[in-house]
């Protein structure tokens, strides 16, 4: 290698393994005892992400604070707690921000229910069964792509404009991809750990109970993690129509006003609630599956 | 216990423009209590197509495969299967592992830890009892594969290569280790592996197979576990002159299968 004259020494100035910004795609280090050599994406990353967060907070305090941007467009961090502080204290549109809050946590978590009662059984069902994956792969495949504002108009013309149209339409995009999560769990047991079960005499059901369910764990709980972030994505299209109290709603009347420190203060609230939600469901995933991806 | 296979064979479909499959041709043994059958042959020769066969995974195209003169239909309790790898429930703890059979079977709690508890010892895992089978060793995680199988008290117990994945000195005592239990239990032992030295110190019968289409190709009678089992040093076994000539009659024969195929 190193004695041709010809490539060595250019390539290794190219892509000298040891130094340089990319060296960690070349070659991993050794891990610590207790973590598995080599699994991808392995580290800690706190430190990183506060420092990301710092960084994007300064800069936004920077372009207003300097004035280069004027506050229509961006208020200032502080104008935003300014704003929070008001609305907590004296509510929006006459409704207070505690309200507003529950309102919609309540439509996207009770919609979100709905879809695991309903999702998670029927994706373990079609993974399980031909003829369930048979009926319900081409509805749920067909709708799944369609934007939720698309069928919106729908809902409202079949369901009216009262509360029933805003939780289906967050049901049904949290209910695919809880749905096919579910589904696609249930091929992660290993056709070994299936035979030893049948082996010792299990019926279908007990291996479905002690096998197929408990393998199907880890994807069927990223599936919700996934699918609770449709549901908010799809609360503001949901509180377009008729709303008059939730977060949607609120960010959405806030624009029309030009109020924009209400309207990054909507979104802020709504994206936290999201957030500590799903560090929730980490947590839960460490707990309950501290065995994924180990075995 | 009484297992016979008569005549069978199995043939794989074609499938994606490919050819059948003709993975056992005419295969015919008979297995009597407390025997222990190894089988031996170039990978793709059809040992797991056997061992599937007898577990009843599998049906034969054609022949039959009987137990205590009954036709095998489907898994059952009376044979149970140790995998080479992957077959422990990472959401279970060792003992829970040990256990699932007689879970499954519906026996309680405490019985059913009692049992396993018996086995975890008799595999000397003590002190494991409660810990994750993924936080094992491969070789504890095999002889968690083997305490399972056991609980169950099977007729029969079928290896697919067990041993496959451990360490020359593991490997040696897991060897040792299952033709003591196999003295106490008195159970019939199928065993599939590809290392020759093993597949003769284990067996009381030796089947070497050939490949396309799969068969029986030689049958030996074997002397030497029961050696062992007598009291002579299992490394005295391997390095006896008979087991030596032995292994180097049964090397050529492999090797002439790989060339010829
Ligand atoms: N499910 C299957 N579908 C089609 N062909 C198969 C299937 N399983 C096995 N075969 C074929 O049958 C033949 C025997 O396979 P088998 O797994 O029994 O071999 P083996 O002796 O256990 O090999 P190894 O020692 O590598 O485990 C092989 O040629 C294989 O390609
Ligand atoms: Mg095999």
């Amino acid at each position: 290698m190193t004695d041709d004259p010809d490539l060595s020494p250019a390539t290794e100035a190219r892509v000298n393994p040891r130094t340089g910004a990319f060296s960690w795609l070349m070659r991993a280090r050794p891990t610590k005892p207790g973590e598995t050599y080599g699994v991808p994406g392995q580290g800690e990353t706190i430190w990183l992400s506060i420092l990301s967060i710092a960084t994007l907070l300064f800069a936004w305090w920077l372009v207003t604070w300097m004035g280069w941007v004027k506050p229509l467009f961006v208020p200032s961090p502080g104008a935003i707690v300014t704003k929070f502080v008001d609305v907590w204290q004296n509510g929006f549109t006459n409704t207070s921000l505690l309200r507003h809050t529950l309102v919609s946590t309540g439509r996207v978590f009770g919609a979100f229910l709905l879809a695991c009662l309903l999702g998670i059984p029927l994706g373990i069902a079609m993974g399980m069964s031909p003829a369930i994956r048979g009926i319900f792969d081409p509805p749920i495949e067909f709708y799944r792509p369609i934007p939720p504002l698309a069928y919106l108009p729908l809902m409202i013309i079949w369901f009216g404009i009262g509360e029933t149209s805003k939780v289906l339409l967050i049901f049904l995009s949290v209910f695919a991809p809880v749905a096919l999560g579910a589904r696609a769990g249930v091929r992660s047991a290993a056709i070994e750990q299936i035979h030893a079960a049948y082996s010792f005499g299990a019926s279908r059901w007990q291996v479905m109970r002690h096998v197929i369910l408990p393998s199907a764990l880890p994807e069927i709980l990223t599936a919700m993690r996934i699918g609770i972030g449709f549901g908010w994505t799809t609360l503001v299209a949901a509180e377009m129509v008729a709303a008059t109290e939730g977060l949607g709603y609120m960010v959405l009347s806030a624009s029309q006003f030009l109020q924009t420190s209400t309207v990054i203060m909507g979104i802020i609230v709504i994206a936290a609630i999201a957030y500590s939600f799903d560090l929730l469901m980490r947590f839960v995933e460490r707990k309950v599956v501290p065995w994924k991806g180990r075995m | 216990m009484g297992l016979a296979i008569n005549d069978a064979s199995v043939i794989y479909p074609s499938a994606e423009g490919r050819d059948p499959v003709e993975a056992l041709r005419g295969i015919n043994l008979t297995m009597g209590e407390n025997e222990f059958i190894v089988a031996l042959g170039a990978s793709g020769c059809g040992k797991s197509t056997l061992l599937n066969l007898i577990a009843g995974f599998l049906a034969p195209t054609s022949g039959e495969v009987l137990l205590d003169g009954e036709r095998v239909s489907g898994p059952g309790a009376d044979r149970s299967v140790v995998f080479q790898k992957h077959a422990l429930l990472p959401w279970l703890d060792v003992r829970e592992n040990v256990a699932f059979g007689l879970k499954l079977q519906g026996v309680d709690s405490k019985r059913r830890y009692r049992t396993a508890d018996k086995f975890i010892s008799l595999l000397g895992l003590d002190g494991f009892e409660g810990s994750p089978v993924y936080a094992l060793s491969g070789g504890m995680q095999q002889r968690v594969g083997i305490a399972r199988a056991l609980t169950c008290d099977p007729k029969l117990l079928l290896m697919d290569e067990p041993l496959g994945a451990l360490d020359a000195l593991t490997r040696e005592k897991a060897q040792e280790l299952i033709l003591g239990i196999w003295e106490e239990t008195h159970k019939s032992v199928f065993f599939i592996t590809h290392s020759v030295e093993e597949a003769l110190f284990m067996g009381t019968r030796l089947i070497v197979m050939s490949p396309r289409p799969g068969r029986i190709a030689h049958r030996f009678d074997l002397p030497f576990s029961r050696r062992f089992l007598g009291g002579e040093a299992a490394r005295q076994v391997k390095a006896s002159r008979d087991f030596i000539e032995l292994r180097e009659e049964v090397l050529k024969i492999i090797f002439a299968d790989e060339e010829a195929a």
